[in-house]
C-alpha cells in the first residue's frame, strides 16, 4: 500500500484529464497467447513469476505499477485504461461494481478459487456478494512500526500494545523529539481513531467524526508529518522512532534495517483495542483488451505453490489457505503478517462510503491535516 | 506574399493555443459545472448526441454552478488560494532579488564567459526535476548535509524540512533560471552606448544603473515575476515533497478534489477560480507591454 508520491499520480491524472486517446490496449499481438497487461501496486509481485507465466502460457505480460487506491480508481472509472487486471482493495471494489467498471468473473476458469481461505471469504462478502467480480490476492493490517530503543527510552516500561501510545497525547509528548509519522490515508486514519475511542469503525453518523477529528486535532502538534510512505525509509534510517502504518511496509522498514546495519531495530505492533485488516483483490476492467489472458493470470496466482512464492516476496499474507505450508516458515509464523486466530477476531474491515460521508470524512481530515 | 507569411504565423500558434489551451480549458470548464457520478466516467450529465438537439438540451439543463457553490460556502478554498498566493509572491520577491545580481553580473562578463556562464543556469535542466526536488530533502532532513555541515562549523542545527521554509527555499531553487534568463534577455540587449552617455553627463555609476539601466530592465524583471509566479501558485510537487502536511496550497486542494473525493467538478472549480484570479496579472503585464512599446 505505497502511496510513492503523489506527484506522479497527479501528472498521470493531468495527462489522462487532459483527454488521453484510446489507449494503446490494442497493442500487436505478437506472442502466441497475446499479450496481458497488469496494473498492481509497487513492489507487490516476484517479478520472476510474470517470467514463469509467460513460458508457461506464451502470453506477454506488461506490468505498471500504481502508489494509492485513489490513482487507481481514477484511472479505471475514466475508462479505456487499457488494462486486464488491476488490484484495489476491499473497501473500493464496490464502488467499481457500482460503476459497472468490472466484469463479472468467469469462475468456470478458476479452478483454484476452492484454495481460498474460508475467513478471507466470508470478509470480502460485504464487498463483493458471491464473490463475483474479485479474487483476493494479498492482505495486511494497519498498526504502530517503532524504533524499539528509541521508544523503550521515552517510555520507559510501556508496553506497545496500545493505540493510547499514538493518540493519547501525554504519551506523545514524550515521543515528539524522536519523530511521529501518521498515514496521510484519512478513511484508515478515521477508521482506527473511531475504534480507539470505542466507536464503530464505519460509523456514519458525522459526529462521531467530529469526536475523532477532536482527538487528532490533540495529537497534531506532535505528529512531525502525515505521509503515506515516507515513513518507511524514516523509520528505517532512525530518522523517525514511530509511525501509523501498513504492516507489510513496516516490516519492510525492519528488514532495510537489518541490511544496513545501523543498529536501528523495528518493531511491528497491532494494538489491543483492534485494527484494521485489508484485502488487495484481482478484477478484471469492463473494458479489459484480453480477458481471456486475466483468467489465465488469475487462475495461475491462484496456485498454493505459485501464490506462496509470491508471499515469501512481499512479505504479505495471501488469502489462499492451501499456500499457506508452503510459505516461508518466517513470514508463515510470524503473527505479525498471518494473523494469529486470537488477533484475527480484533481485526476489522473498513466498508465504503456513499459520496456525502465521504467529503464530510475527507474535509475533516484537511483540518486535520492543515489546521483549517 | 508578406501578408499572407504573417497570417500562416499567426496561425500556427492560434492552432497550438486553440488544441492545447481553448479546448481543454473548455472541457475543465464543462466539468466544473457537472456533478458526480459513480460511472465511467465519474460525472455527468453526458452528451447524448444520438438524440441530436434534445440530447443537447438534456445536457444543458444538467449543468449547475453548484461546484463553485462549494468554493465560496468553505472558507477552505480562500484560504488555500490566499496561502497559494502568498508563498508564490514571498518566492517571486526572493527570486528578484537573488536572479537581478546573477542577470545583471552575467550580462557584465565578456562573451565567451557569458555563454557559460548562461550554460550554467540552464544546466540543472539536464536532471530530473524530481532528483532535484528530492535531494533537497538528502540536504535539508534532521541528519542531513545541511546539519552535517553546520556541526561541524559548530552551529546548533536547524530543522526546517517539512515547513514552509524549505517549500520557499525548493521554489526558489526550481525556478531561478526562468527568472535570470528574461533578465538576462533584457539586459544583455541594453545600448551600453546609454550608460557611456549618463557618465559623460556626471552621472556616478550608481546613478547611472540605477537611472538608466534598472528602469530599461523593468520589462524583464515583469516577464521573470510572471513566469515564475503564475505556475508557482498552482504548483504542487514542492509544497508536497518539502512541505509540512501544514502547507496549504492550491495543488494539494485540487489533489484531494480529484483523488480522494473522486469530485472532478469540485476539482475543475477550483482549477478555473484560481486560472481566472491568475489572469489579472497577465493583464496587468499585457498592458505594462503595450505601454513599453508605445
Amino acid at each position: 500500500m505505497n502511496r510513492w508520491s503523489r506527484g506522479i499520480g497527479l501528472l498521470a491524472a493531468l495527462a489522462l484529464a487532459a483527454c488521453t486517446p484510446k489507449s494503446d490496449g490494442a497493442a500487436p499481438t505478437a506472442a502466441a497467447g497475446g499479450v496481458l497487461r497488469i496494473y498492481n501496486w509497487s513492489d507487490y509481485i516476484d517479478p520472476a513469476l510474470l517470467a514463469e507465466f509467460t513460458k508457461e502460457t506464451g502470453i506477454k505480460v506488461t506490468y505498471d505499477t500504481f502508489d494509492s487506491n485513489e490513482v487507481l480508481e481514477t484511472k479505471v472509472l475514466q475508462g479505456d485504461t487499457g488494462y486486464d487486471v488491476v488490484v484495489p482493495s476491499n473497501h473500493n471494489l464496490p464502488r467499481y461494481i457500482t460503476a459497472k467498471a468490472v466484469l463479472p468473473l468467469d469462475k468456470a476458469q478458476l479452478p483454484g478459487l476452492a484454495n481460498l481461505s474460508p475467513e478471507t471469504v466470508a470478509h470480502m462478502a460485504a464487498f463483493d456478494p458471491g464473490g463475483a467480480y474479485a479474487v483476493p490476492y494479498m492482505q495486511g493490517t494497519i498498526g504502530i512500526g517503532y524504533n524499539e530503543a528509541a521508544v523503550a527510552k521515552r517510555l520507559p516500561g510501556v508496553k506497545i500494545d496500545s493505540w493510547a501510545v499514538v493518540f493519547d497525547p501525554a504519551n506523545l509528548a514524550k515521543l515528539k523529539d524522536c519523530g511521529v509519522y501518521f498515514l496521510d490515508a484519512s478513511e484508515d486514519m478515521y477508521a482506527v481513531t473511531l475504534n480507539y475511542l470505542g466507536k464503530d469503525s464505519n460509523s456514519k453518523v458525522p459526529a462521531d467524526y467530529e469526536a475523532a477529528t477532536a482527538l487528532l486535532l490533540k495529537a497534531r502538534p506532535f505528529v512531525r508529518k502525515f505521509h503515506s510512505s515516507e515513513y518507511i525509509e524514516a523509520l528505517a534510517n532512525g530518522d523517525i522512532c514511530v509511525a501509523v502504518g501498513y504492516s507489510g511496509d513496516i516490516l519492510q522498514a525492519k528488514a532495510r534495517a537489518e541490511e544496513a546495519k545501523t543498529g536501528v531495530k523495528i518493531a511491528y505492533a497491532v494494538p489491543k483495542e483492534g485494527s484494521q485488516v485489508w484485502f488487495d483483490v484481482f478484477a478484471i476492467p469492463k473494458d479489459a483488451p484480453n480477458p481471456a489472458a486475466a483468467h489465465k493470470f488469475i487462475a495461475f496466482m491462484l496456485r498454493p505453490e505459485i501464490i506462496a512464492r509470491a508471499s515469501n516476496f512481499t512479505r504479505y499474507a495471501n488469502a489462499n489457505a492451501a499456500a499457506t505450508p508452503m510459505v516461508e516458515a518466517a513470514i508463515r509464523d510470524d503473527p505479525n503478517v498471518y494473523p494469529t486466530p486470537e488477533l484475527s477476531k480484533r481485526l476489522f474491515v473498513t466498508t465504503t462510503k456513499d459520496q456525502a460521508l465521504l467529503r464530510d470524512v475527507n474535509r475533516q481530515w484537511t483540518k486535520v491535516l492543515t489546521g483549517r | 506574399m508578406r501578408r499572407g507569411g504573417s497570417g500562416l504565423a499567426a496561425a500556427l500558434p492560434l492552432l497550438w493555443l486553440a488544441v492545447f489551451f481553448a479546448f481543454p480549458f473548455m472541457l475543465v470548464g464543462r466539468l466544473s459545472l457537472s456533478d458526480t457520478a459513480l460511472s465511467i466516467p465519474p460525472y455527468t450529465p453526458r452528451i447524448d448526441w444520438n438524440q441530436g438537439i434534445a440530447g443537447l438540451q438534456t445536457f444543458a439543463r444538467g449543468l449547475d454552478i453548484e461546484a463553485y457553490a462549494r468554493l465560496i460556502s468553505d472558507t477552505l478554498y480562500l484560504d488555500a488560494w490566499l496561502s497559494s498566493l502568498r508563498l508564490a509572491g514571498i518566492a517571486t520577491v526572493l527570486l528578484l532579488i537573488i536572479g537581478y545580481p546573477i542577470a545583471y553580473g552575467i550580462s557584465r562578463c565578456p562573451p565567451a564567459l557569458r555563454q557559460a556562464l548562461v550554460m550554467a543556469v540552464i544546466l540543472p535542466f539536464w536532471t530530473s526535476f524530481l532528483i532535484r526536488i528530492y535531494a533537497w530533502i538528502a540536504i535539508l532532513k534532521p541528519a542531513g548535509v545541511l546539519n552535517i555541515a553546520l556541526g561541524a562549523l559548530g552551529l546548533p542545527p536547524v530543522d526546517i524540512l517539512n515547513t514552509e521554509i524549505a517549500v520557499l527555499l525548493g521554489l526558489v531553487y526550481a525556478y531561478l533560471p526562468f527568472m535570470v534568463l528574461p533578465l538576462y534577455a533584457v539586459l544583455d540587449r541594453q545600448d551600453h552606448s546609454l550608460i557611456e552617455a549618463a557618465q559623460d553627463l556626471g552621472a556616478t555609476p550608481f546613478s547611472a544603473f540605477w537611472r538608466v539601466t534598472f528602469p530599461l530592465s523593468l520589462s524583464g524583471a515583469a516577464a521573470g515575476a510572471l513566469l515564475c509566479f503564475i505556475p508557482m501558485s498552482g504548483e504542487f510537487v514542492i509544497p508536497d515533497l518539502l512541505g509540512g502536511s501544514e502547507t496549504l496550497m492550491l495543488g494539494r486542494v485540487i489533489w484531494t478534489e480529484f483523488f480522494a473525493n473522486r469530485d472532478w467538478p469540485a476539482a475543475s472549480a477550483v482549477a478555473i477560480a484560481l486560472l481566472a484570479t491568475l489572469l489579472v496579472p497577465i493583464l496587468l503585464f499585457e498592458r505594462q507591454q503595450k505601454q513599453v512599446i508605445a
